[in-house]
This record gives structure tokens, sequence and C-alpha cells, in this order.
């Protein structure tokens, strides 16, 4: 696990408890410029704490913390202009007009502007960019699902953040809203470079949003890197099946491009099938093997 | 164009975003409807009561001893109700934590509450006072100076009362509860406080009243617009502006320095796994 100097997001040790119960074990990760990172995990796996302890709104027990060169401990607000944040299931500002908002809200970047960044971004071409334009002058209460969540992200977008964080930016949308959402954190990260760190559930959304993913389960990071090596790491071997001389064999191997190579070298071999590693195994695996239920058995057992 | 620092501009839009909810306010139907049906229905009450002399107040009518207590009672309602109920309802829709991520955006949220909640009790007092001198003649005997001094016992009513609302809808942290800790002592005291004069306080709650700034608003209000003599219907029998005044200055002192503290510390605990709770607490408990 590399962890480059200028990492936008470093954590070390870090650790949560919640009473006697135990959130976050000592979790380590990075995040570098430029990465999309996705956190994932059963619920109450202790992602949102962990977003919430980088985002500055929850107290850490212990562990190093480091959001853009700052603890968020420490964070002031021209820190806090820097990061944007999109969070779960808001019903908020309901009378509030959707343009009406995105201005009040991107009025507070305004002291915060460098030479660097011109903050805020323009309103009228952040609602286009997020496909609201025609919505500007509608009732927040007035809005589907997936347009409330496309103005979350134009809410996050709105102080040019160089670290844009999202607590389970999809649940509850269907699958094109979901879709557009996917499409839409892609071009915001491909045109403007923005440090992404996502948390989710959806093994799915994480393989197709993020760079790299870093598996959390029992308040640990039990895995951590590009989709197909957690894949590895989690998964196990591959199974390399083949029919030989009219016999079936079956070869279990971490390595089955060179395992099949060295096979088809041999001749003599029909029906050759291998089966990767399925990463949706692996995670639904480690997800039932943590569920809060099952913990508690195993807590008891343990007693 | 000079930058202004970071908190006087939080304060600006602050300021704004409060003028935005008033136009909110007054947009929609339940809540301005509220005011105008119940400022009417006073109204309409008082003006059928004009000629209702009220028995041993040497000759003072119905509505001229109620219209000070019932001027009281709006800007107890307004500023103690109003933001608790924007407080809790706000933490509750995810409102709060929504400012919370932006850079000061708390100091601008609470500046929007102030500002909104005060603007929002105008249109009560505009509808109670405005016809006034038209239908009634002037309740101020003391002409235009008696105009001012009205002016300045709502002032310091609204500034002993509203840090009430903003720490009991902080404490409550739940419209729900808001009803239960804030609207039910609140109206309890408005029965008792004599409301529609003093004459209707109960005896046994002479001493109780007087601590809060309710009894203290109306009988300074009543100072300034009622005819001499009538102070022998007060409790003590006399006119005694000075502890009225110092009496709502005091509950501004108090409040105004743990209104910020107590936001603070709620403030500190808007996070999302918290407002998850309550929804999940809300859906299957």
């Amino acid at each position: 696990m590399s962890a480059p100097g200028n990492a936008a997001v470093r954590v070390a040790g870090l650790r949560m408890a919640y009473g006697h119960h135990t959130v976050l074990d000592g979790i380590d990760f990075a995040v570098a410029p430029g990465e999309v990172v996705a956190l994932l995990g059963p619920n109450g796996a202790g992602k949102t704490t962990t977003v919430e302890i980088i985002e500055g709104f929850r107290h850490r027990d212990a562990g190093e913390v480091t959001v853009l060169g700052i603890d968020p401990a420490r964070g002031d607000d021209a820190w806090r202009a820097r990061i944007g944040v999109v969070l779960q299931s808001w019903r908020d500002h309901r009378r509030w007009r959707v343009r009406a908002l995105l201005e009040h809200l991107a009025d507070s970047y305004r002291p915060y502007a460098t030479a660097r960044s011109v903050r805020p971004r323009d309103v009228d071409d952040l609602l286009a960019r997020v496909g609201l334009t025609a919505a500007a002058d509608q009732r927040m209460a007035t809005l589907s699902g997936g347009q409330r969540r496309r103005l979350d992200v134009a809410v996050g977008l709105v102080g040019r953040p160089e670290l844009l964080i999202l607590d389970e930016p999809t649940a509850g949308l269907d699958p094109a809203a979901r879709r557009e959402f996917h499409e839409l954190v892609h071009e915001v990260v491909d045109r403007d470079g923005t440090v992404v760190l996502m948390t989710t559930h959806d093994l799915a959304e994480a393989e197709t949003v993020a760079d790299r993913i870093l598996l959390l389960a029992g308040g640990h990071v039990v895995a951590d890197g590009s989709p197909a090596a957690v894949a590895r790491q989690v998964a196990g071997p591959s199974e390399v099946r083949w029919s030989a001389g009219g016999a079936r064999h079956v070869h279990s191997t971490h390595d089955p491009v060179a395992f099949t190579r060295d096979l088809l070298a041999t001749g003599d071999v029909e029906d050759l099938e291998v089966v990767r590693a399925s990463l949706e195994d692996a995670y639904l695996e480690i997800v039932r093997r943590h569920e809060p239920g099952s913990t508690r058995r195993d807590l008891e057992v343990a007693r | 164009m000079s930058t202004p620092t970071p908190r006087a501009w939080a304060v600006r839009i602050g300021l704004r975003r409060g003028v935005i909810e008033f136009r909110h306010m007054l947009r929609n139907p339940e809540d301005i409807g509220w005011n105008v049906v119940i400022g009417i229905a006073l109204l309409v009450y008082l003006v059928t009561q004009r000629d209702t002399v009220v028995p041993g107040s040497g000759g003072l009518t119905l509505p001229a001893l109620a219209l000070p207590g019932i001027l009281a009672a709006t800007v107890l309602f307004g500023m103690v109700m109003g933001p608790a109920f924007a407080l809790a309802s706000d933490a509750e829709d995810g409102t709060v934590l929504r400012l919370r991520t932006t850079p000061r955006g708390t100091t601008t949220y609470t500046v929007g509450v102030v500002v909104g909640q005060m603007l929002g009790a105008l249109p009560m007092l505009v509808i109670l006072l405005a016809p006034w001198p038209f239908l009634l003649g002037s309740p101020m005997h003391q002409g235009p100076g008696g105009w001012a001094a009205l002016v300045g016992w709502l002032v310091l009513g609204t500034l002993a009362m509203l840090p009430i609302g903003i720490v009991g809808g902080a404490l409550a942290g739940r419209p729900t509860r808001v009803m239960l800790f804030v609207m039910v002592p609140v109206v309890a005291l408005a029965f008792i406080s004599g409301v529609f004069g003093p004459q209707t306080i109960p005896p046994w709650a002479a001493g109780v009243v007087q601590v809060f700034p309710l009894y203290w608003l109306a009988h300074g209000l009543r100072s300034t617009s009622l005819p001499v003599g009538a102070e022998s219907l007060e409790l003590g029998g006399a006119w005694h502006p000075g502890i009225a005044a110092l009496v709502l200055l005091a509950w501004a002192v108090v409040g105004l320095l743990a209104a910020p503290a107590v936001l603070r510390r709620r403030n500190a605990r808007q996070t999302a796994s918290a407002l998850a709770g309550r929804v999940d607490a809300l859906l299957h408990g």
C-alpha cells in the first residue's frame, strides 16, 4: 500500500468506538491526487464514520488523519472551502427554488477564492452540467430522486473542491438515475482532476466508478487495490477445468494464465474452462461474515 | 469594493437567507394563513367588545386593556415557538447539516433563522396594530412618543424571548418534542399571565408570572398605552416600567449568552449518521 507524500487523504491507525462497540479498529489508507476511491463495505462497517472523521464532523479516538495537508479536527473554514461533501438522503430546503438554493450556498465560498481557484463556480454553468437547467426554477420539494441527487452533487461541486466526498450517493436511485450519476462523477473527475472518495455498499457501483476499492469489514480494511486486484485478494484462486483422455480435471490456481499456457502445451486438452474468482461471491461472503447479527453470535460464542 | 471578512460575509448572506425564508413564509398558505386567521379573529373579537367596560377598571374598555397583552403574547409565540420549530425541523430534515458542509455555514444559518423569524412575526403585529387607530382610535394616549415606546418594548421583548426559542428548539431537537417541552409550557404561561388584562391573572399565579418576560412585556406595553389610573389593576397596583425593562433585559442577557453555546453544541452533533439514526428510529420505532 503506497502512501505518497502529497496524498489528498491519509489515514493511519484510525480507531473509533461507540461505547463498547468498536467500529474502526485501526484503519490505514491513502488517497492520491487524481484518484477515485470507493470505500466499500456492508452497512454498519464504519464507512460513514470514516468519512465523517475525514470531513471533520466527528472526533476520533485514535490515529492520524490528514486531509489536504490538515488534520480535520483542526480544519478551519478555508480548509472546509476546499472540500465538497455529498451526504445521504436529504429532504432539506423543500421550499427553496433550485437555482436560488445553489446561488445561496455558492455565495458562502466567495471569500475563499484564490488566484489558482475561482470560487464559487458559475451556478448556471453548473446547473447545465448536472442537467438541471430546465428545473432551475422548480421548488426542491418537486424534484425527483435522481434530480435531487444531481443537485446534491452540484452543491458538492459549487465551491470548486479539491476533494469531493460522497456518502452512499446512489442509495435509493433507480438503475437509470444511478448510471447517470456515475457518468456525472466520471465527467467531473476527467475535467477537473478532483479527488473523489465515495462510500458504497454496492459492489457493482464500486467497480464501475472507482480506480481503487478499499473494502472495509469488521473495523479493518480487508482489501485495497484495483477492482481486479481486490477480487484476487479476497476471492482466492481461480479454477481451471478441462477434459483430457475422457477424464475430467479440476485445478485451483492463483495464476490461471500461466497454468493454462503450460496445460495447453501438453497438447491433449478438450473442453477447457477457467472460472475466475468472483468478486461478488467474495464480497457477499465477507458481508455475511460481518453482518451485525452474526457478529453478535460470534461474541456470544466467544464468551 | 473591499473584501469583507469571512465572518462579516457569512452574516451578510445570513441576512439574505433570512429574507428568502421570510418570502417563503409569505407565500406559504399554511404559515401566513394561521397568522391572518388568528389575527383577524382577535381583531373582530376586540371590535365587537369595543364598548365593553371592564368592571373596576375606572371605565377602561376591554380592547384597551387586552391589546397590549395580545401584542406581548404575539411576540412570545412568534419569538419562542417560531425559532424552536424552525430549529427542530431544520435539524430533522438535514438543513443544518447541509449548511455545516459549507464554510461558516452555521453562522449563515443562525443569522438566517433569527432574521427570518423576526420578519415572520411582523405580519401578525401589522394585522393587530395597523387598523387600530381607524377602528378604535389611537391606543396610545401618549401620542407619537407612545408609539416609539411601544416599538421599544416590542424590541426588548423580542431580545428577551428569541433566545428562549433558540435554546428550546436546540435542546428539544425534534418537532414533536418542541410541542411537549416548548409549546405546552408557553401556552400554559400565556393562560395565567393575563393576556386579556391584568385582572385575568389568577391570584395564585401572581408570583409565578412575574418571573417570566411575558407579564413584564405586557405590563410595559400597558404602562405606555393606558391612561393614568389604570395601574390600580396591575399586580402591586402601580406602574413599574423600570422593573419591566430590567426583567426583560436580564432574560435577554442570559439568553444571548446561553443560546450560542447551546447552538454550537447541538450543531456539532449534526452528522449524517445522527440523521440516519433519527430516520431509522422514525421508520422502525
